[in-house]
């Protein structure tokens, strides 16, 4: 019977390490590459999803995509999302550097502030349906503070309805981000605020010559990973609206050509399209980035 | 927005892809049991399995496992019937699974050989691949002796389905409403309606028109309604599909969305429709705070439950300016077959005594039986001898089956999704820019180019 010790210790190392990753690559390629895989293949076809037959149709769906603009409209509805990138970054920041100075019930804030991630984003839609209902909480609570003007529709207003969206959006994320940035922060040793402490910096100081340049690259990270999620924004708006009333996206369009159109193999291009776009939104950024420094 | 969300992007699209994968995996699997069964639809059609009758129902064994639509019910309704069920077959083992979301999670299911043995025939699945997916039921011309509404779910002369229950569709409304506000006659036209609901809206502080907008499906209950609009049976299967003008001013599109266009533009609707509950309507309805709802009769049962006085909640058809008042019956789900089943004679028996023996289509389902010569519903006998005539729609003409399912799928028209009616409503209360002929021109257009390709197609 072959022993593991009879093997060289370099040949053990590797059988090791080929062995410790099978499950973890095992799981990659099933459920990440083999999909992505075989959605491009989808998107050359006419497949409804169900069908026996699959027809290859080359590049028609990738034609029809680009010759229509309504699928592009959509993309107007992501820039609230964007914009709302930059007040959640702020948010979360703002407070893991407030956070991370000593503060009175310090763990009972984080802990608040983190929890939202923890919620099911089902779960977050429907709480902020009620949130926004003409009677709800929001409504509500305005009225109690002698607010009833401001007192709208949230997402009745087509003015209103992608911002109040952005909004539980950002409700959402940003504790996040915020736990993110108080990991980084606090990576920052001791000394040197005691150092800035002695020269006379106050806390603003500390933040503006310690703290941010101590986090430049998570800073960085975050917006790349926030403004590629802006532009793939779904659950919130799928679940509360259904993409109604203008708050579509272009996922939630996505699903709708597959599941409601049964077009498959369409809705596969548009997946790689999207795809697409946010590995370019993402070099781009990298670019930028990097000339900047 | 941050991390998450773009993990949440691409798990959507990994989502999606992995669904897509899924299906394929079983497909080829499906496929091969397909080449094994399109051996000739006929010659299938003679192997369809039967439940015995008598004596040998007790020799029928299996376990089988039914999957349906009804959750609310399937722990205590389908418990009575498995076990009135196995009074007569004591050798069959029936288990139940309820899908919350039927349609989209079945369709998902089918793309496995793992769908249980009697299911509901998803009606998003194109109607000519359904002998990939369900059992042969036997020849339609045999089966139409006893059963109604076979037409619906029938390849080449072989049906794969039997309804749960016949539907109408009309409005659902409560009559104390309209006694307060002074309506004393059941409107019948366009404008007898739209006056109708003016005076409950004047006279009572009911809503006079529900639209339930938010939950996205009820807004699709009116395309149900296109039958009665247009007064002939033939128009939605024969008519629509002849037709490059389905939607422009005096077809029956066109007239049958402009009463939801002007209900929601003179402020006859909800206050604010992206927030409307579908569970609160039910019993706002029972109750008098809402007057008018366009629903079909299974809604009907359901409603009445909730009411205290039940006889307050009353069905009317939609109103039309067409000559005679057609109320269109149309399938509820169909039962049928898995291929895949192990103990299809027993899935079998199940199928033959849900429809016939066990009260579901008329008590649970709320319409009519698909069983011929099964008496009417209570609640329609007061049509009896009236001009309005209870129909079903004349099927589609031989080599045309399903076109109008594909001409609206290749249009992204979505005639039976809510998306459309969404917008009316949108551009109805201000919105959108978009005028109501806006609109219709604009599902003209989409209807007629892809009208044009399918037509060519064939």
């Amino acid at each position: 019977m072959p022993k593991l010790s009879n093997l060289s210790y370099k040949n053990q190392r590797i059988l090791i390490i080929f062995l410790f990753s099978l499950i973890p690559v095992a799981l990659l390629v099933t459920f990440s590459y083999l999909p992505v895989f075989k959605m491009f293949q989808y998107s050359f076809t006419s497949w409804d999803g169900l069908s026996k037959k699959m027809e290859y149709i080359g590049f028609d769906n990738y034609k029809t995509i680009f010759t229509k603009p309504e699928y592009f409209a959509v993309f107007k509805v992501s820039l609230y999302y964007f914009f709302a990138t930059f007040v959640q970054m702020g948010l979360a920041l703002y407070f893991a550097t407030i956070l991370s100075f000593n503060v009175r019930m310090k763990n009972w804030f984080k802990g608040i502030l983190f929890f939202p991630t923890l919620l099911n984003g089902v779960a977050i839609g429907f709480i902020f349906l009620f949130f926004f209902k003409p009677e709800g909480t929001l409504n509500t609570i305005l009225d109690l503070l002698g607010l009833g003007a401001l007192q709208q529709k949230w997402l009745l207003n087509p003015q209103l309805i992608n911002v109040s969206l952005a909004f539980a959006s950002v409700w959402r994320y940003m504790g996040m981000n915020f736990i993110i940035f108080l990991g980084a922060i606090s990576s920052i040793g001791s000394e040197i605020y005691e150092a800035s402490d002695i020269d006379g910096a106050n806390r603003w100081h500390q933040f503006r010559h310690i703290i941010l340049p101590s986090i430049k690259r998570i800073l960085q990270l975050n917006l790349i990973l926030a403004v590629s999620g802006a532009i793939g924004v779904f659950e919130i708006p799928y679940v509360m609206t259904g993409g109604s009333n203008g708050s579509g996206t272009f996922v939630i369009q996505t699903v709708d050509v597959a599941f409601k159109y049964s077009k498959l193999g369409l809705a596969s291009a548009m997946a790689v399209v999207l795809l697409g776009i946010v590995v370019l939104v993402t070099i781009l950024q990298r670019i930028l980035i990097k000339e900047e420094t | 927005m941050n991390k998450t969300k773009a993990v949440t992007g691409l798990a959507a699209l990994a989502l999606m892809a992995g669904l897509f994968s899924g299906c394929t995996s079983g497909n080829n699997n499906a496929t091969n049991a397909a080449a094994t069964n399109a051996g000739g639809s006929t010659d299938t059609a003679t192997e369809a399995t039967a439940a015995p009758e008598g004596d040998a129902a007790k020799d029928i064994k299996g376990d089988i496992t039914v999957i349906t639509q009804r959750t609310d019910i399937v722990d205590t309704v389908f418990k009575e019937y498995a076990a009135k069920f196995n009074e007569k077959y004591p050798n069959i083992k029936v288990n139940f699974e309820a899908l919350s979301n039927y349609e989209d999670q079945i369709k998902i299911r089918m793309s496995t050989n793992d769908y249980g043995d009697v299911l509901l025939l998803p009606t998003s699945i194109a109607i000519k691949d359904l002998p990939d997916f369900f059992e042969p039921l036997g020849k339609k011309s045999e089966l139409e002796q006893q059963y109604t509404g076979l037409e619906e779910r029938t390849v080449d002369g072989i049906s794969y389905g039997i309804p749960i229950t016949v539907n109408f569709s009309g409005v659902i409304y409560n009559k104390k409403v309209f006694q307060d506000a002074g309506v004393t006659e059941v409107p019948r036209t366009f404008d007898q309606f739209s006056a109708a609901l003016k005076s409950i809206k004047e006279k009572t502080d009911a809503v006079p028109l529900y639209t339930n907008y938010a939950s996205g499906w009820a807004l699709t209950q009116w395309e149900a309604d296109l039958a009665t609009v247009a007064g002939d049976r033939e128009y939605v299967n024969i008519g629509q599909v002849a037709s490059d003008d389905n939607f422009v001013p005096g077809q029956p599109h066109y007239e049958l969305y402009k009463v939801m266009y002007d209900a929601a533009k003179d402020g006859l609707i909800e206050e604010d429709p992206t927030t409307t509950d579908w569970e609160s309507s039910k019993a706002d309805l029972a109750s008098g705070k809402i007057g008018t709802m366009m629903l079909g009769s299974w809604a009907i049962g359901q409603i009445k439950g909730l009411a205290a006085n039940p006889d307050d909640v009353g069905f009317m058809p939609f109103p039309t300016n067409a000559d005679k008042i057609l109320v269109p019956l149309s399938d509820d789900y169909n039962l049928g077959i898995s291929i895949h089943s192990k103990h299809k004679e027993a899935a079998r028996a199940w199928v033959d005594w849900f429809i016939n023996e066990s009260g579901y289509p008329t008590v649970e389902g709320g319409g009519m039986s698909p069983v011929k010569g099964a008496e009417l519903p209570e609640i329609l006998k007061q049509f009896e001898g009236t001009d309005i005539t209870f129909d079903t729609l004349a099927p589609a003409k031989a080599g045309e089956e399903g076109w109008v399912d594909a001409i609206d799928k290749e249009a992204e028209i979505g005639l039976w999704q809510p998306d459309f009616k969404k917008v009316i409503i949108e551009a109805a209360i201000g919105n959108r820019k978009q005028s109501y002929d806006d609109i219709m021109k604009e599902l003209n257009d989409k209807w007629k180019a892809a009208r044009a390709k399918i037509v060519s197609a064939k």
